[in-house]
């Protein structure tokens, strides 16, 4: 499997090259290997505490890998002094886990203030764009709350209106659907598939939320906190009924539930 | 940054057989100039779009659309004409009606408003100090009686910090007042050939007044911050919510042993304060010829244990208003990180204040009283 990854690097958007990841001794993973073509909604996808956040924190270069590579259109990012890494960074938007949205803004400030630090736009053509954006999220109106006054969950929508301010070309959402009711966690999907479609985004998704892996994810890697490496990289559905790694299998069946013939096959 | 061939974001309105029609072309990007608007807005929403000459583009245009499309607030608006990519954008957009009611009204508010608002919260805040006072006492009462329950380990871990820890800075502190205070004392006394009374104007001044008062001031700064941020956020994380349920009385819980820690080791701090003050002081006796052992002797005639028991009795009272002030304030934080920072300014400023106040009506009654 290594072989094959190993190639065909030029076409990738993100490509992870033997990357492992440690807390000093620790080991989390190693040995991950796998490409996120453009456009693709990639999920990373594995059981809690298995090391997807920081599999995550390591594609944007908010930890340092141990060993290994990764790579943005075939430019090596983690090799990049810290003091480079603004052009990669400027083309990434990031919604953690909890929104983490400045507290001491409100709404419309905390989408403003990217857009006013780092575009020449007007305050007219800010103003339309954060409502924008909020209204695409389903939160118009709130422009004048702050992150305190509102729910949880409208706290991690708001999280991913700010990640998409500057349209970035990669979006990585942690946990977007976790703490949201059915219909906002669909609606959060279909808002994920728009984007991707309307605004030509590539979107690394990290959830263990099997109805959304289905619902968007065209490739994913699984990452096994048995053997502590990747467990399979693929289209969900098909991992779920093809994949040699009875690991993978039992995750995307939660457990050993028998497969119901799905219609989410792309 | 901008390609040559990048032409201007234009929009233009027309009328098609009583149609309104956005006609839409350029590229909308958002480093191109600002789009030119032509044609007159007729304050409705469009009813169709055309954008046979319309270029690239990111979400300044949906973001442009959209608020045309508000502007018109049509009971249902047309994306006709619109690429799907736009149209689908659009129309998750416009999914979710605005919330109007979230929308703040900044409305006029008459100077009597203002003066009923903080009024009200004046008076709540004094109220929660009150409530916050009462429930103290209260866990104090049982603490004597032997019913508040609270963790030792906590206790003396709260008691290091706030005590042995602070040494340091203490000694630093204290040292260079003692220091200051004589060498500007003899400054004056040396005019009358009373150098050797710098030893009883630091003696005096520390015990009384400098050496808890700098005391207090260094332990708001340090420990009634330290203990406002810490509750401030135990209450964002909801851990106070959790000792609730799990039926820990907080008081008992996290205000009583702060309050005994500080009760306990102000005191001490300020024993140990006044004794480095004067050796700030006795040092510089030494520069200007007085013996350590006469400096020394001429300190112990005029510190007795009357006038070092002062300062010590104060210091229990500025402890107990520095954990108070600390907890209050924590206790009481919102539920953001900006709102853990205001918790403990206003702690640190409350428990000044209130220590000054304290040391000047302190003072009023030591003079009434003729001690």
């Amino acid at each position: 499997m290594q072989e094959t990854t190993a190639q065909a690097p030029a076409r990738a958007k993100i490509a992870v090259r033997g990357l492992t990841m440690a807390y000093g001794s620790f080991v989390v993973m190693r040995d991950l290997n796998f490409d996120v073509a453009d456009k693709d909604i990639f999920v990373i996808m594995g059981g809690s505490g298995c090391g997807k956040s920081t599999l995550l924190r390591h594609l944007i270069g908010l930890q340092e890998p141990a060993s290994g590579r990764v790579l943005f259109d075939g430019e090596d990012f983690t090799a990049t002094p810290a003091a480079e890494r603004a052009r990669f960074i400027r083309r990434f938007g990031v919604m953690y886990q909890s929104g983490a949205l400045w507290s001491s803004l409100t709404l419309a400030e905390n989408i403003a203030m990217p857009l006013e630090e780092h575009t020449d736009l007007k305050a007219k053509a800010i103003r339309d764009l954060v409502s924008y954006k909020l209204a695409l999220v389903g939160l118009s109106g709130y422009e004048d709350h702050y992150p305190a006054q509102i729910s949880g969950g409208m706290n991690k929508r708001a999280g991913i209106a700010r990640a998409m301010a500057l349209d970035p070309d990669i979006l990585f959402l942690d946990e977007p659907g976790a703490g949201l009711d059915p219909l906002s966690a669909r609606r959060l999907d279909d808002l994920i598939l728009r984007l991707r479609d309307g605004l030509g985004s590539t979107i690394v998704v990290v959830t263990h939320e099997l109805a959304s892996i289905f619902a968007i994810a065209n490739q994913s890697v699984f990452l096994d906190s048995a053997t502590r490496t990747q467990g399979a990289t693929g289209n969900p559905a098909d991992l779920r009924d093809h994949s040699d790694n009875p690991a993978v299998r039992l995750f995307l069946r939660r457990g050993g539930e028998t497969a119901v013939p799905s219609n989410t096959t792309p | 940054m901008i390609p040559a061939d990048v032409h201007p974001p234009r929009a233009s309105w027309t009328r098609d057989r009583g149609r309104v029609v956005l006609e839409l072309s350029g590229d909308w990007q958002r480093g191109a100039a600002e789009p030119e608007i032509t044609g007159e807005p007729t304050g409705s929403a469009p009813d169709a779009y055309a954008t046979a000459a319309l270029g690239d583009y990111d979400s300044t245009l949906p973001a442009f659309l959209l608020a045309r499309i508000r502007e018109g607030n049509p009971d249902k608006p047309s994306l006709d004409g619109l690429p799907p990519d736009l149209h689908g954008l659009l129309e998750l957009a416009l999914a979710v009606p605005e919330e109007v009611e979230a929308r703040g009204t900044p409305a006029e508010v008459s100077e009597i408003q203002k003066l009923g608002t903080v009024s009200i919260r004046t008076w709540s805040g004094v109220r929660s100090i009150v409530d916050f006072t009462g429930h103290s006492m209260m866990s104090l009462g049982r603490f004597f009686t032997g019913r508040a329950h609270f963790r030792s380990r906590e206790f003396w871990l709260i008691v290091q910090q706030c005590g042995a820890q602070a040494l340091p800075i203490v000694s630093l502190i204290s040292f260079l007042i003692g220091l200051i205070m004589a060498f500007v004392g003899n400054v004056q006394l040396a005019n009358f050939g009373a150098s050797l009374y710098v030893a009883d104007l630091v003696g005096i001044a520390m015990v009384r007044e400098m050496g808890v008062v700098m005391t207090a001031i260094i332990v708001s700064g340090r420990t009634g911050a330290a203990f406002a941020a810490h509750l401030g956020s135990m209450k964002a994380n909801q851990e106070i919510d959790a000792l609730r349920t799990f039926g820990f009385n907080p008081f008992d819980f996290l205000v009583l042993p702060r309050m005994l820690a500080l009760v306990l080791m102000m005191p001490l701090l300020t024993i140990y304060a006044n004794l480095i003050g004067m050796l700030g002081g006795m040092l510089v006796g030494a520069a200007v010829n007085i013996p350590p052992a006469l400096y020394w002797y001429e300190t112990l005639t005029v510190v007795n244990l009357e006038n070092a028991f002062l300062g010590v009795f104060k210091s229990v009272f500025f402890g107990i208003v520095i954990a108070m002030s600390g907890c209050l304030q924590g206790m009481h934080a919102g539920n953001s990180s900006a709102a853990v920072g205001q918790a403990t300014t206003r702690a640190v400023v409350a428990s000044i204040t209130t220590i000054i106040i304290l040391d000047s009506a302190f003072a009023v009654i030591f003079t009434l009283l003729d001690i």
